[in-house]
């Protein structure tokens, strides 16, 4: 039974001027920029979990890999831009990628500053560079030390909160004024007053059904934690999003889910098909008759490299191998090889240790995920924002940048869509840039926010239902999980994974949708959503699970309709429209977007154009 | 892979359940002691492991992939972290790789810098700019003109 008093949970109000929801490494960077620009300002963290070890950096990384060198002339942001520009396709936010760009050096910079080992050439004093845009790190402790930076900027963290929503200001619907949720130790309702709101919150693991089983679900590429919060708390208040069929597939170490960054741009490593034979140039011109031009751009986009190994698996000739055993020549590289692991997906080395696999005798098994849908890697879901300034089109620009269409409301990292390839350093970066632009808005927008408390005690009522509900109607079964009237948290979270896997492009279909599927998941989805009505929750742990299942939900539910309204297959190795199997250019090089009304409850899907920056 | 903890060791300090990222390391109510209550949210990524000051926890495999008979341990330190690592044939390998490079707590917060002069606000620049950035100056393009 619950111990929650969840009739009259105590009730904590916290009025600040910046509320950064999500202390991963976007909220991180808000908090350090915010607190720089806004001497006086009181500025607040709320994170689900603790910094140090919260987000997709939880577990270290063993790479930055946005760093431009500009003091090496390595390379110039409009370089970023080009490649940036070929491996989405053709379709990014061409000036939300420049500032990122044109800024990450310096907050690279600051890192190192702070503590963080980064390989260093001794002969030429430059960064030791894995590829042409990233560089190597001893990165186990890379968030515990911009924590550190972050509790010293904020005013207060509040740890272990689950935001639920975001709440609007009472006089101007457009406008946000703060967010609710509650703690998960003690069940007490946090309700934030907020003149502004940065959400850096995350994208979202487990939409699509994992590969492994099990136990081994947690073994997903993004975090189990990752639930979508980013774009659920959006959409809910109106915000315009765009790119939300633009989902991630990786190729990644089977079951263990290493990385290959590290393996193929720095160790050289190459993979082959089961016969040692390589396989990508053979496959070229069936990959021109379905892309036409992007099968040349160079380097080829990632889903297009997801699409060839995609296809030489399915004319079996898979095992998919990476020659590991053909590169670790020296105890160095041996070092580098499981360093690699050891610093961001531990898990890969448990795999080797316990499938016996010896990397340097030993080949490994390479596969194509799950799909996840996320902004700061080779994908760009999220919010549509206003862009810098000196650079963004007019059509992309309506004021602070990084701002949503919602007066007041920013996103970063993950929340901020077509700002591709951010990854850690650009996703701090782009949280820097919406802080400096919240603390302008703060100048501009003094007022305090207009909180209606009918809202507040409608969303309170709301949100501690599941626990209620299991209070009222648990004790009518004996024991057990199988109730008539209660769906529990994972088992909603299995059906959301059986629709999207089976209806919305999942591995069981190869990544393959069409009109007619998308349609029947999306009955399939509304129906979860009225169970999502009878979620029961037996305690606080649950009550989490709870909300970030209809977080999830909301997710997929954009993944879904702008899915069905791109009539293209874009992006062929992340996904196929199999009624429309080619990339066509004069139809939909352009941005799908959509708005909710909470109102009406009603989707309004559209395009926006692309514009190239130069 | 999820963690499981070692009764003789664990001392229910609370440490586990204040790290874990995925709210899933809680004190069991009858023994006092941590545990992992959902293995299938578990990311394997060592945050209790790391934090545990009795070495209590440790991690086995995922049940789905991973024959047993194997182990993955770090120890971290504040300068640095060692790695042991059993394979399944018994084969041990060790690593060290070093985490910091200054003293925990040194970073100098941004309200220690002077204010910045009001008319930054409204530029392009970010804190420490442009002299973070190690360039002149902070890249910027003419703006296209649209095109029709």
């Amino acid at each position: 039974m619950t111990d929650i008093n969840y009739q009259t949970p105590e009730t904590h109000t916290v009025d600040c001027d910046i509320l950064i929801v999500g202390g991963g490494f976007a909220g991180c960077g808000a908090a350090f920029e915010a607190r720089y620009w806004g001497r006086d300002l009181k500025i607040v963290v709320a994170e689900k979990a603790a910094i140090e070890r919260s987000g997709a950096v939880a577990q270290g990384l063993s790479a930055i890999n946005c760093y431009m060198g500009m003091r090496w002339n390595e390379n110039q942001p409009e370089d970023f831009v080009r490649y940036v520009r070929n491996d989405l396709m053709g379709l990014s936010r061409e000036d939300l990628v420049y500032d990122v760009a044109r800024h990450v050096d310096s907050t690279v910079h600051l890192f190192e500053e702070w503590g963080l080992p980064i390989f260093t050439d001794p002969q030429t004093g430059k960064y030791v560079r894995e590829g042409r845009w990233q560089i190597m790190i001893h990165g186990e402790s890379y968030k515990p030390i911009i924590a550190e930076a972050t509790r010293k900027s904020a005013s207060e963290v509040h740890e272990r909160i689950m935001v639920t929503h975001l709440l609007k200001d009472s006089k101007d619907p457009n406008r946000v004024a703060g967010a609710v949720g509650f703690n998960v130790r003690d069940g007490s309702f946090y309700v934030f007053r907020a003149k502004a709101v940065i959400v850096s919150a995350a994208g979202a693991s487990h939409i699509y059904r994992p590969r492994s089983a099990g136990e081994g679900s947690g073994r997903t590429w993004y975090p189990p934690w990752a639930s979508g919060s980013a774009y659920a708390l959006l959409i809910q208040m109106g915000a315009e999003m765009t790119q939300m069929e633009n989902r991630l597939v990786v190729t990644r170490f089977k079951d263990g889910y290493g990385p290959v960054g590290a393996w193929f741009l720095m160790l050289k490593a190459i993979a082959t098909n089961a016969s040692g034979d390589s396989y990508e140039s053979s496959r070229l011109p069936e990959l021109r008759e379905r892309v036409g031009k992007y099968a040349d751009a160079k380097p080829m986009p990632t889903c297009l490299r997801n699409h060839l190994m995609l296809q030489e698996i399915l004319a079996g000739r898979g095992p998919i191998l990476l020659h590991t055993e053909r590169v670790l020549d020296t105890p160095e590289k041996e070092a580098v090889g499981w360093e690699d692991f050891l610093n961001m997906t531990i898990g890969q080395a448990v795999t080797w240790a316990s499938q016996g696999i010896e990397p340097k005798t030993t080949p490994s098994e390479l596969i194509l995920s799950e799909p996840y849908v996320m902004g700061s890697h080779a994908v760009c879901a999220g919010a549509w924002t206003s862009g810098p300034g000196d650079v963004a089109p007019e059509e992309y620009r309506w004021g602070y940048n990084r701002m949503t269409t919602v007066q007041g409301l920013f996103g970063a990292g993950d929340t901020v869509g077509g700002s591709a390839h951010k990854f850690s350093s650009g996703s701090y970066s782009e949280g820097r840039l919406a802080a400096k632009a919240a603390v302008a808005f703060l100048r501009d927008h003094p007022e305090p926010p207009h909180v209606a408390d009918v809202d507040v005690e409608a969303l309170r009522t709301k949100i501690y239902a599941p626990v209620r509900r299991f209070a009222e109607l648990g004790p009518t079964i004996t024991a057990g999980t199988v109730h008539p009237d209660l769906l529990y948290p994972d088992q909603g979270l299995n059906r959301l994974e059986k629709i999207m896997d089976e209806y919305g492009g999942g591995v069981s279909a190869n990544y393959s949708t069409s009109r007619n599927l998308l349609e029947r998941g999306m009955g399939h989805l509304a129906a979860l959503r009225t169970d999502l009505e009878h979620l029961g929750a037996r305690d606080l742990h649950q009550l989490q699970r709870s909300w970030e299942l209809d977080h999830r939900v909301w997710t997929a539910d954009a993944v879904l309709r702008h899915t069905l309204f791109r009539e293209e297959t874009r992006w062929p190795g992340y996904y196929y429209r199999a009624d429309f199997p080619h990339v066509d250019d004069d139809r939909w090089k352009c941005f799908v977007n959509s708005v909710y009304n909470p109102t009406t409850g009603e989707w309004r899907l559209f395009t926006r154009p692309y514009r190239p920056l130069f | 892979m999820p963690t499981y903890v070692r009764t003789d060791k664990c001392k229910g300090c609370m440490e586990c359940v204040k790290i874990c990222p995925s709210d899933i390391m809680h004190i069991d109510a009858t023994q006092g002691r941590a545990y992992n209550i959902e293995p299938a949210m578990c990311w394997e990524c060592y945050a209790c492991v790391k934090s545990c000051p009795e070495a209590a926890i440790e991690v086995r495999g995922y049940a789905d992939f991973a024959p047993l008979g194997h182990s993955v341990q770090p120890t971290r330190t504040t300068d640095k972290i060692e790695w042991k690592i059993r394979m399944r044939n018994g084969d041990l390998k060790e690593f060290t790789f070093p985490i910091r490079t200054t003293p925990w707590g040194s970073i100098r917060a941004p309200q220690e810098s002077p204010e910045p002069p009001a008319d930054m606000a409204a530029s392009e620049l970010l804190s420490f700019e442009p002299d973070y950035l190690a360039v002149e100056s902070l890249p910027t393009l003419p703006r296209k003109t649209e095109t029709a």
